[in-house]
């Protein structure tokens, strides 16, 4: 770890996505002129800032890759960053539209969508960064939120390295006391193999997690598959569960590959 | 950057131009002689085929699927799903949970509108390049934008857990009802925001916003009794009145090899819709006191002056204030804040007023609820070809002899009154300008 200058530089870049983890910063209210006192924003678009090839301290990354223009643009930006943070699902695990790579449908669904589809110059895969340059840090969630932004900026300027919580949601919902909604109402809940990050926000509003922080450490997807069997879910239905906002994401994509084969997965539960 | 050619002179410039929007993209501005020869506006944003991805889901993923094709208005994307779905599913929502869909509903306009006007937009009016640059020098205006987008964002937690991509929303209605005491803490907030939303449309009134006046059509949704948010028929300036289901009959949506983002067009024609075209047609919907602070300002509505849609934002912003108020005032915590569904095989239209114009869904399911087919036509591809047209008339009668950085300065403007969410249908805008004298 090194320590930042002074006032470390950052910058916001954007890929394929939705522009919602970026509003992390837009949403901050007074904190982000608080935050722009100690940092310096040399490039944020959306905010009116616009030097994309500046050197700076921190990169933050949203999105996903999905053109070759995008790779290009990833190497300069890796290159003139010192530490580079992908914020969200998108830029981290490849996002919803990653969904396309499942069954290499993409030149099918352009042709569906687009009137000409020769205008469309896109890859056939939608890619977490992390496919094309090294990535520092990860923030998961879709979207990540200002506490989980500020958590890292913070750690970085005491020269430490953020912290990963890899724990489950399941925790942070049995910390707040919530009433679990797949013991009570069988509702098929992803909290046992979703990484923590969002404060269990499903559950405490009556429903089922549907793992938008992705996987957590060690998830057991095998046996949370089977006891969705064992609430009635059918195959799809389960790999419907595993394969939405992270569906590229190793443990979520298996998991969902499997259940989509029918094939119930690993018996040795533990 | 100049290329001398052994005919003629060509200024060629690309300069990375349109920040403060939501995604990317570029404009192509080619003057020859004094005349534009060529002007395109691109939208690069990658596809993310969302319609592709809502085949074979069941209708219970659909609203937190199309919340992610826009992080700024994800509300208006799921209110125009379940809309659209419960009408497939012959359901008719409850009372309770079309008013509270309605205050989800402000709560977007809120956080929306306040981030544009203050965020996006005031920075050209007040000659800066950013909000941050901006706050040393106005803070006021920076802080009470920030308060209001909070506010909005507050109203939108309430009901979903989070600001963006929310988690409340379901067919039926919501996963879960506010508590009361939340509510009226709630109600306190909005009633004192009241008073400073009315000053920021005083306040906007008085910016040097150009004159500039145009011809168009324009098309929103138009309610009984009501300002539009979730409800009403499809109307325009020149007389039309559907409702979402005649769609296909008016509307068509094109490619240009420029954009990534399809063109909607009415009746073969550009057409504006967005708060500048709402409050044209729902002038006489506004509440009293809301119209009245309007009134008072001398600008009048209709409007023909693209520069006073950031002016209809405001109004808006404070239509939302009220109509918050009056909601939250008669507040009932609900039996179940949800009327259970019957999935079955049929059709469904939703159309609503996303806070940068009307979004239109269609779905088809089968009778599990699965979907078959689902169309999105997105506010920014409806008004791409409007913003063209604008365009082209606006730097016309701006002058052409302007200095490329004021030419592009004004394209940005004209390009910003109407909140671009080119992730809605988006890449950063240049504007690549030739000139050949």
């Amino acid at each position: 770890m090194h320590n930042l200058e002074k006032k470390p530089r950052i910058a916001v870049h954007k890929f394929s996505s939705c522009d919602g983890c970026q509003l992390a910063f837009l949403n901050l209210g007074g904190d982000l002129l608080e935050l722009t006192r100690r940092v310096e924003i040399m490039h944020f678009l959306e905010a009116g800032l616009d030097a994309p090839e500046a050197e700076v301290d921190i990169a933050f990354v949203e999105g996903s890759l999905s053109t070759q223009d995008e790779i290009e643009r990833i190497r300069k930006v890796r290159e003139s960053s010192r530490y580079l943070i992908t914020i969200g699902a998108c830029a981290t695990a490849g996002g919803l539209q990653a969904l396309r790579n499942l069954d290499n449908q993409h030149e099918q669904w352009r042709d569906a969508i687009y009137a000409k589809p020769e205008f469309i110059k896109t890859l056939n895969h939608a890619r977490p960064i992390a496919d094309e340059v090294r990535v520092d840090f990860e923030l998961w969630g879709c979207p990540i939120n200002s506490r989980q932004l500020l958590a890292a900026i913070n750690s970085l300027l005491f020269g430490v390295p953020p912290i990963d919580d890899r724990d489950k949601v399941c925790l942070e919902c049995k910390r707040q006391q919530r009433v679990c909604v797949m013991v009570t109402e069988d509702k098929p809940c992803l909290g046992p193999v979703t990484r923590t990050g969002c404060g269990a926000l499903c559950p405490s509003f009556g429903r089922d997690c549907y793992g938008c922080y992705g996987p957590a450490d060690n998830p057991n997807t095998a046996s949370l598959s089977k006891r969705f069997a064992g609430l009635g879910l059918l195959p799809q239905a389960i790999a419907r569960r595993f394969l939405l906002i992270n569906s590229a994401a190793p443990a979520f994509h298996d998991a969902g590959l499997i259940a989509r084969s029918g094939v119930s997965g690993d018996d040795s539960d533990d | 950057m100049t290329d001398a050619q052994p005919t003629s002179r060509r200024i060629r410039i690309d300069v990375p131009a349109l920040t403060r929007v939501e995604g990317e993209g570029s404009l192509k501005l080619a003057i020859d002689d004094g005349r534009i020869e060529q002007l395109q506006l691109s939208i690069f944003e990658p596809p993310r085929y969302f319609e592709k991805f809502l085949e074979g889901r069941e209708y219970t993923e659909v609203p937190d699927i199309v919340a992610r094709i826009c992080g700024i208005c994800p509300v208006a994307y799921q209110m125009t799903a379940v809309k659209a779905l419960e009408q497939a599913f012959g359901h008719m929502p409850s009372p309770w949970v079309e008013r509270m869909r309605r205050l989800f509903y402000c709560g977007e306009w809120l956080q929306s509108h306040a981030l544009h006007i203050h965020l996006l937009a005031l920075p050209d009016y007040l000659g800066f390049d950013s909000a941050i640059g901006m706050a040393t020098k106005h803070p006021d205006a920076v802080q009470r934008g920030l308060a209001l987008q909070a506010l909005g964002n507050s109203i939108i937690r309430l009901f979903g857990g989070r600001s963006v991509h929310p988690v409340g929303t379901c067919v039926g209605g919501f996963h879960h009802a506010p508590a009361p005491s939340d509510i009226s803490a709630l109600h306190t907030r909005l009633q004192e925001a009241q008073e400073y939303a009315a000053e920021l449309t005083r306040w906007c009134a008085l910016l040097p916003l150009p004159e500039d006046d145009d011809d168009f059509t324009s098309v929103a949704l138009r309610a009984d009794t009501e300002y539009p948010f979730y409800s009403g028929a499809l109307v325009s300036s020149d007389g039309l009145s559907i409702d979402a289901t005649q769609w296909d009959n008016h509307f068509r949506e094109e490619h240009a090899p420029h954009s990534t983002a399809l063109w909607s067009l009415y009746e073969g024609k550009p057409y504006l819709v967005g708060p500048l075209a709402r409050l044209n047609l729902n002038l006489d919907r506004l509440p009293g006191a809301v119209r009245s602070n309007l009134d008072n300002t001398g600008i009048r509505f209709p409007s023909r002056n693209m520069f006073h849609s950031m002016l209809a934002r405001a109004v808006e912003i404070e239509l939302a204030i009220h109509e918050a108020i009056e909601i939250t005032a008669s507040y009932e915590y609900p039996a179940a804040p949800f009327d259970p569904v019957t999935p079955r095989a049929g059709v469904g239209f939703g159309a609503t007023e996303a806070p940068r114009g009307l979004l239109w869904h269609r779905y088809e399911t089968d009778a599990d609820g699965l979907i078959k087919s689902a169309r999105i036509v997105p506010p920014t591809s409806q008004n791409q070809a409007r913003i063209e047209q604008n365009l082209q008339r606006s730097l016309q009668s701006f002058g052409l002899e302007h200095s490329d950085d004021e030419l592009r300065l004004h394209c940005e403007k004209v390009i910003r009154n109407y909140d671009p969410c080119i992730s809605c249908a988006t890449h950063f805008l240049k504007l690549d300008l030739e000139r050949r004298r």
